[in-house]
């Protein structure tokens, strides 16, 4: 590195320079507030905590789809598929005896992160409508298969006699879901932390400047559609840890988890909370569980009546999902307290 | 006469059934000042388009610092140190300045893969992107979203970017377009400060600019270059004047 | 020999029915840059209003062709000035959410009222049955479709495609501000294209019912059957919708037939292959 030495030694420096980026990169407040608010819903007497660990991991699953459309802006309508092949290697797993659940995670991320790896080889090149067909179309083949290889994955009524042992060898998932809501806490917890430094790094940096003109990036000499390959790689290995979590605590694994519905299910979840701010995948998931928890308890069939109408709400009037919407107003709310003479 | 750092040879191009290029041999030397000017659509941009590799010539080679190219990707040329700027702003508009020049100096240094530091870290780079923006004025925005920037900022943001990969030839597609003579006149000062072995092509149209600046001019117009010169002759030349009104 | 003839016009059937329900979205999608999947819900209901005017009012067959036509371009017109017009400059990803959520709720709204069940209802007695043509025992319906589709196809390509129409829609969406200097309603134009693409969705949906069942899922059912067509053809192409139509309805019916334990694989296959290879369909104009 002698030449980035030689420039800088010319270059003074920089406090105002490096202070911003060491802002960045700082644990806000209500980053901490959120974490430990979500981790203490589980001593809320009456708290449904199989309920709760749903919505860990469907946050989870929205985030990996952040990475994916909210920093490198490659939208998917197939994402389930990691979802889906993450639960399914967790599920084979622990049917054929592998019962450990961590290491089962490990496997599962690594399997479906490698698939992401291809499928982003795959569409690199491809854009606009013909992306949203080929992830579509894709998706559509794994589930066909899925359902159609009945002797492997059980078809329709989904994989049997899945056997997950206790977390550390200690805790046993159990029916109130104790178990289950620290285990997708803590992975989610941890993936979250990793996954966030790896957007703040300068590969975060570089996926953001690729979604913004990727044209200029090509011309800066990234590797933009290398670029593209993995964040597939990262989206995929994220969403394959969702899936596993959802498996390793429910100990099921259905064709419905990687569905065209489960696919528009985890972007209306991302849209919803605000893509590309790290928490609008956990706010929408929130937002979206809960409510369909609610809804659907009085009446299943009209579920999609109300989630159709926020997605058009959401789309017309607050683009960019809830999470920047309630920012923006709470700056425009302070610019307003602080509004006087300039100084 | 100092060797040649950029060729191309008998590069021919046509959009469909318009040609741009016949067959165009040109080349631009270690160290030089070149203008490029011509007529609107006389193909100037499309060179550059050719040179850099965003565009494909139908026939012919490129030669980049003693390497054939011609078949090389984009970023080969870029990392190799072919490095250009657009005649239309191609900012990253979400991003403010600081951002988008450490954008450039991680991809130089080859530090955008894949980790867990911080660009914080970077502290170095982070110093050499502040002093580059200092340079050029943009010091005071550097914090400011690019896209609320004044035109004029966003216009020397476009060449900083550029620069800050520190590159062997540096193409600019009419970097004074759209600001006023002064300002131009900015820009062009700051670019000739720049080290001599630094080879500069570029295009423009404001012709005081073009003679102030640059050491040699080449015409281009109607699939062709017309004449390659010093910026005298060029000036005097009756060829030239045919070919802007169109005779 | 006979038995394949027959399974290739009934494919070529399906076919002609695909065509008529996705022209609307390729029109809209190639010349206005709107991706519009509530496109499926128009043909929903068409279907729907087919079946209350067949059946509950007792309109004869080729009466209601018609009705269903212009109900559903009257609805899809005033879905377009109240909601799509803004979403013209809008991202792909925007729009398909949008017009996604309009799925939903329509899905939803079918349910309530008119129940979640597959409708039941008479064909005139004219066009059931069967006859031989050629030496082939062919279904009368399905003649009637693909003489019906045709004749669509011709009036689409010869009305839209090879007409000032086509240039004058195309003109309003490169340059808005020019196309209206030049004297185009912009306005009206963008309008008449959404109502004649709702039209036609509406109209696939009535002549759909018999064929495919009519049910609340039917938009999500053949959702993805018109994406394939109009992404394969090229967006905006007629002539590259028809001819993928008619592709993927031989493809699909041949596959069920010979190979059913593939199932739609073989269709997701091709799409798949196809957007990779020639990412603005086979007939799409390349950027
Ligand atoms: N991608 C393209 N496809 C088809 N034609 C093109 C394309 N790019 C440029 N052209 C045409 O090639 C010709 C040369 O364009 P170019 O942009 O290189 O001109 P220029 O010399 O840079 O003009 P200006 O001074 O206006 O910038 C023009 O007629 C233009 O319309
Ligand atoms: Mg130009």
């Amino acid at each position: 590195m002698s030449a980035t030495e030689a420039a800088s030694q010319a270059a003074a420096p920089h406090e105002a320079g490096r202070d911003y980026f060491a802002s960045l990169a700082r644990w806000k407040v209500w980053e901490i507030l959120f974490w430990a608010t979500l981790a203490g819903c589980y001593f809320f007497p009456d708290i449904d905590r199989m309920l709760m660990s749903r919505v860990i991991i469907w946050g989870l699953f929205a985030m990996s789809l952040d990475v994916l459309l909210g920093y490198r802006g490659i939208p998917s309508l197939g994402h389930a598929v990691f979802f889906g092949v993450g639960a399914y290697v967790a599920g084979f797993l622990g049917k054929f005896g592998w019962t450990e659940p961590i290491s089962g995670l490990f496997f599962a991320m690594f399997v479906a992160g490698a698939l992401g790896l291809v499928m982003g080889k795959l569409v690199q090149r491809v854009t606009g409508v013909g992306l949203l067909m080929v992830t579509l179309g894709l998706n559509l083949i794994v589930f066909d298969f899925v359902l159609r290889s009945t002797e492997l994955t059980g078809g329709d009524d989904g994989l049997q006699g899945i056997v997950i042992a206790p977390v550390l060898n200690y805790f046993r998932f159990d029916i109130w879901g104790r178990t289950a809501f620290w285990y997708a806490f803590v992975v989610a917890f941890v993936l979250f932390v990793v996954t966030r430094m790896l957007l703040k790094s300068p590969f975060g940096l570089a996926l953001i400047g690729a979604r913004e003109n990727p044209r200029r990036m090509l011309t800066l000499g990234a590797p933009v559609e290398g670029d593209v390959s993995r964040a597939f790689m990262i989206a995929a290995a994220l969403a394959g840890a969702a899936g596993a979590l959802l498996t390793q605590t429910t100990q099921t694994a259905a064709p419905t988890y990687l569905s065209f519905q489960r696919s528009a299910d985890v972007l209306v979840i991302l849209i919803i909370g605000g893509a590309g701010r790290l928490y609008g995948g956990f706010i929408g998931a929130i937002v979206f569980i809960l409510l369909q928890d609610y809804v659907s308890a009085l009446s299943p069939v009209y579920w999609y009546f109300w989630i159709g109408l926020l997605l058009v709400i959401i789309v017309s009037f607050f683009r960019k999902g809830l999470l920047p919407s309630v920012e923006q107003l709470y700056d425009r709310l302070r610019s307003r307290k602080s509004a006087g003479p300039p100084g | 006469m100092s060797e040649a750092v950029l060729e191309t040879k008998n590069m021919h191009m046509a959009f469909g059934g318009l040609v741009i290029f016949e067959a165009i041999d040109f080349s631009l030397r270690r160290g030089d000042r070149h203008a490029i000017i011509g007529p609107n659509g006389a193909g100037k941009t499309t060179f550059i388009n050719l040179v850099t590799g965003l565009l494909k010539p139908r026939a012919g080679e490129i030669w980049f610092d003693g390497r054939n190219v011609t078949q090389d990707t984009p970023q080969q040329r870029v990392k190799a140190g072919l490095v250009r700027t657009f005649q239309i702003n191609s900012l990253f508009k979400a991003l403010n300045p600081l951002e988008s020049v450490m954008l450039a100096l991680l991809e130089r240094e080859g530090r955008s893969k894949p980790s867990l530091r911080t660009v914080a870290q970077e502290k170095p780079l982070i110093d050499e992107a502040m002093a580059l923006l200092d340079r050029f004025g943009l010091a005071g925005d550097a914090f400011s979203i690019t896209d609320a920037l004044a035109y004029g900022k966003q216009r020397l943001l476009e060449v900083v970017l550029a620069l800050a990969l520190k590159p062997k030839v540096l193409l600019l597609d009419e970097p004074a377009a759209g600001l006023s003579t002064q300002q131009g006149h900015e820009v062009f000062a700051k670019l000739a400060d720049l080290p001599g072995e630094t080879a500069i092509l570029f295009i423009e149209h404001d012709m005081n600019l073009v003679f102030q600046y640059a050491d040699i001019v080449s015409v281009f117009a109607a699939g062709s270059m017309v004449l390659q010169d010093t910026p005298e002759n060029v000036r005097a030349s009756p060829r030239v004047r045919e070919v802007y009104l169109g005779a | 020999m006979a038995a394949i003839l027959t399974v290739l016009f009934n494919g070529v059937a399906y076919g002609f029915l695909l065509f008529v329900m996705s022209v609307g979205l390729s029109v809209s999608l190639g010349m206005m840059n709107f991706v519009n999947l509530a496109q499926a819900s128009f043909s929903m209901l068409g279907g729907y209003i087919f079946v209350t005017a067949l059946q509950g009012y007792g309109i004869p067959f080729m009466l209601c062709l018609p009705i269903v036509f212009f109900a559903v371009a009257i609805v899809s017109v005033v879905l377009e000035r109240l909601i799509f017009r803004y979403f013209y400059k809008t991202d792909d990803l925007t729009q398909v959410l949008l017009t996604i959520g309009l799925v939903f709720m329509s899905i939803a709204m079918a349910t309530y009222v008119w129940g979640g069940t597959y409708q039941r209802f008479d064909m005139p007695a004219w066009i059931i049955g069967q006859k031989d043509v050629f030496g082939l025992t062919l279904e009368t319906y399905r003649i009637f479709l693909v003489g019906f589709g045709a004749v669509m196809a011709v009036t689409l390509i010869f009305g839209l495609e090879r007409t000032n129409l086509g240039a004058m829609v195309r003109a309003c969406v490169d340059n808005r501000r020019v196309a209206t200097a030049c004297g185009l309603n912009t306005e009206l134009i963008f309008a008449f294209t959404f109502a004649i693409g709702g039209g036609l969705a509406g109209l696939g949906g009535a002549l759909s019912a018999n064929l495919l069942g009519l049910d609340p899922n039917f938009p999500l059912r053949y959702l993805v059957y018109i994406l394939i067509v109009v992404s394969i053809g090229g967006m905006g192409t007629i002539t590259g919708t028809l001819v993928a139509s008619l592709a993927l309805g031989i493809a699909d019916v041949m596959g069920k037939y010979y190979v059913p334990q593939f199932g739609s694989f073989i269709i997701y296959l091709l799409t798949v292959i196809v957007m990779l290879w020639r990412p603005h369909g086979l007939m799409g104009r390349g950027a």
